[in-house]
């Protein structure tokens, strides 16, 4: 066998020994640890010696969506950083990239998602979604079509539903607050 | 070429080589090269280890397996185990040669194992059918070098932590080489690791081609390719109708639910080109594999394995890649370690501390000691949270810590993890108390 360890000797990291953590799970504790969220966001774990399972809240403090609290479930895999982590909105709500069953259009959670990003990025990529609702990439198309056509509209639609009212025949969740 | 006359049973493996049996190999063994490194022991020092002292471990018996199991077997490699936790599929056969119609359905390591054995006299290859997660660090101690040949990111990312943890500074034998193939249709790469030594697998993370992902939009309103199709069905649909219940893309009743809806929508929108080959292909993320990349990258996975072994010749240092898309193109690099690699980057530090010491204590000492300068270090020791600074429900829940005595959650030679915004990466503490 070749010698590597009298290579090893040389190296001046020949104490380094790391413990038994996954590098998904320390990555996951330093995004954690260093979220610096806006008062308007709030994370919650039901268990909190999980740091793979929580929920976020947010809760715009202005835009269309100000006065609702709309919660938010991320799934983090040991594939992460490598992969995004698995997010979705779980009440029914009335957003144009934002679909019935939860599953949200946000370009960094699926095809720009890169390991540089954190969960910091995506949480702040969330919250943008309720300041600046995008009717070019709809999911709930017909929340992007009326958006796009008539925003007076949109926004009597978007206020209607928060209270746990119907539109279109379809009655949403309230998340007023 | 010399016949072999018939293997003495009862023999060592050694008993097997019949003369001129290694006749080839011996031309590189029995005398120095130019390259060759001062350790090299010629002739019977360096076969005496090769042939019956050197343990190797293959990861992965699909594809690249295959090959490197033939490839250490016929160049002199007597003890070899193989870990793969797949059965045979019929779609394998093309190009998996260890494999015949007859095995489809049996445990890959099992069946190369078999086959190896029989075909090649003396050498004694040990199957364990089963997950590389399965086997603890002992099983892994017991090698002298790990070949693989996975298909997995999430496979290599934990072999690669292993075998970098497993370094113990005071056991030289604790160092295994890690030699990592991959192969992505007509591209591949083959790399030497020296856990610790050399940059790991994880340091070169950033350089994977990410899985492809459309918009989430598109597959939604305007699909265009017979591949949005199918993400419609496996991503939206799959969920919606079948709820809680997970999709497994192994099983073929959930392939088949998938293409019939993703076939629907193909219609509807005019989309040519779903299959049910494609459908599999897309949610389980294959990519076709070519039978002679992968004799390629296996060769050069099992030459450095020779060279590693047997000191024979320089080694790769330490990236080979390959790019048979337009001609055949190969570029070979010194991948450099990352100082913030989460795996074998970063500070270690051996603390060692009185034993009335309480967490907060630890703490203010790493926030004051002038060498390391954390500003709000977070602390964890394996699974269990020591103390958190945010978010502020986990910071409560870790608070009640601080004012415990250290020695109540780390045991002596216990390990810690820190990471702090001013850290790059994480630093981790080895805590002995006085």
């Amino acid at each position: 066998m070749i010698k590597i360890w009298s290579m090893k000797k040389n190296e001046e990291a020949a104490a380094k020994k790391k413990p038994k953590t996954s590098a998904a799970q320390i990555r996951v504790q330093k995004d954690l640890t260093e979220l610096d969220l806006p008062p308007t966001m709030t994370t919650v774990f039901p268990d909190p010696a999980d740091l793979l399972n929580f929920s976020l809240t947010i809760t715009p403090d202005e835009g269309m969506y100000q006065g609702g609290a709309f919660v938010f479930s991320f799934v983090i895999n040991s594939n992460y950083p490598h992969e995004p982590p698995k997010v979705k909105c779980t009440q029914t709500i009335y957003h144009p990239n934002v679909d019935l069953e939860g599953n949200v259009c946000l370009n960094i959670l699926r095809e720009d998602w890169k390991p540089v990003l954190n969960l910091n990025s995506v949480m702040v990529g969330l919250q943008y979604l309720f300041l600046e609702p995008n009717a070019d990439d709809p999911l709930n198309k017909e929340a992007a079509e009326e958006l796009r056509k008539n925003r007076e509209q949109f926004l009597y639609n978007v206020k209607q539903s928060m209270r746990g009212g119907y539109v279109k025949g379809v009655q949403y969740a309230k998340v007023n607050v | 070429m010399a016949t072999p006359d018939v293997a003495r049973v009862n023999g060592s493996s050694h008993r097997t080589d019949w003369h001129d049996r290694y006749y080839h190999v011996d031309q590189v063994l029995d005398r120095p090269g130019p390259r060759t490194d001062p350790s090299f022991m010629a002739g019977a020092g360096v076969k005496e280890f090769l042939r019956t002292q050197c343990k190797i471990l293959v990861i992965g018996a699909g594809g690249l397996g295959c090959e490197i199991l033939a490839n250490l077997a016929l160049s002199g490699f007597k003890d070899i185990h193989v870990i793969d936790m797949d059965t045979i599929d019929i779609s394998n056969l093309n190009r998996q040669f260890l494999f015949r119609p007859k095995d489809v359905g049996k445990p890959k390591a099992l069946v190369a194992a078999e086959y190896i054995m029989k075909r090649v006299p003396g050498v004694t290859v040990t199957p364990y059918f089963g997950k590389i997660q399965d086997k603890d660090d002992d099983y892994y101690m017991q090698f002298n070098l790990v070949i693989c040949g996975l298909d997995s990111v999430e496979a290599r990312r934990w072999i690669n932590a292993t075998l970098v943890n497993l370094v113990d500074p005071e056991n030289p034998e604790s160092l295994k080489p890690l030699i990592d193939g991959g192969t992505e249709g007509f591209k591949g790469q083959a790399r030497v690791i020296l856990p610790t030594v050399t940059s790991c697998y994880e340091c070169s993370l950033d350089m994977l081609n990410k899985p492809t992902a459309f918009p989430i939009c598109t597959i939604a309103n305007t699909p265009r390719l017979p591949e949005h199709c199918i993400e419609w069905a496996s991503v939206l649909e799959w969920p919606r109708v079948q709820g809680e219940k997970k999709m497994d893309t192994d099983d073929p009743e959930h392939i088949q639910w998938l293409y019939n809806i993703a076939s629907a929508r193909a219609k509807e929108f005019k989309i040519e080109g779903v299959t049910w080959q494609l459908t599999q292909g897309v949610v389980k993320n294959i990519i076709p594999a070519i039978a002679s990349t992968n004799a390629i990258i296996a060769a050069s996975c099992c030459n450095e394995a020779f060279k590693i072994a047997t000191s024979s010749a320089a080694y790769l240092n330490n990236y080979f890649m390959l790019i048979g898309t337009d001609g055949v193109y190969s570029y070979t690099f010194e991948h450099e370690k990352r100082d913030d690699c989460p795996v074998c980057g970063g500070e270690s530090l051996e603390v060692s501390v009185p034993r009335s010491w309480t967490v907060e204590r630890l703490i203010e000492m790493l926030v004051e000691k002038q060498d390391i300068q954390i500003k709000k270090p977070s602390l964890s020791s394996g699974a269990k949270h020591i103390y958190f600074q945010a978010p502020k429900q986990l910071e409560e829940a870790t608070r009640p810590n601080l004012e415990k005595p250290l020695v109540d959650l780390v045991p002596d030679g216990g390990d810690i993890t820190v990471t702090a915004s001013s850290l790059p990466f994480s630093l981790s503490l080895r805590v002995t108390y006085v």
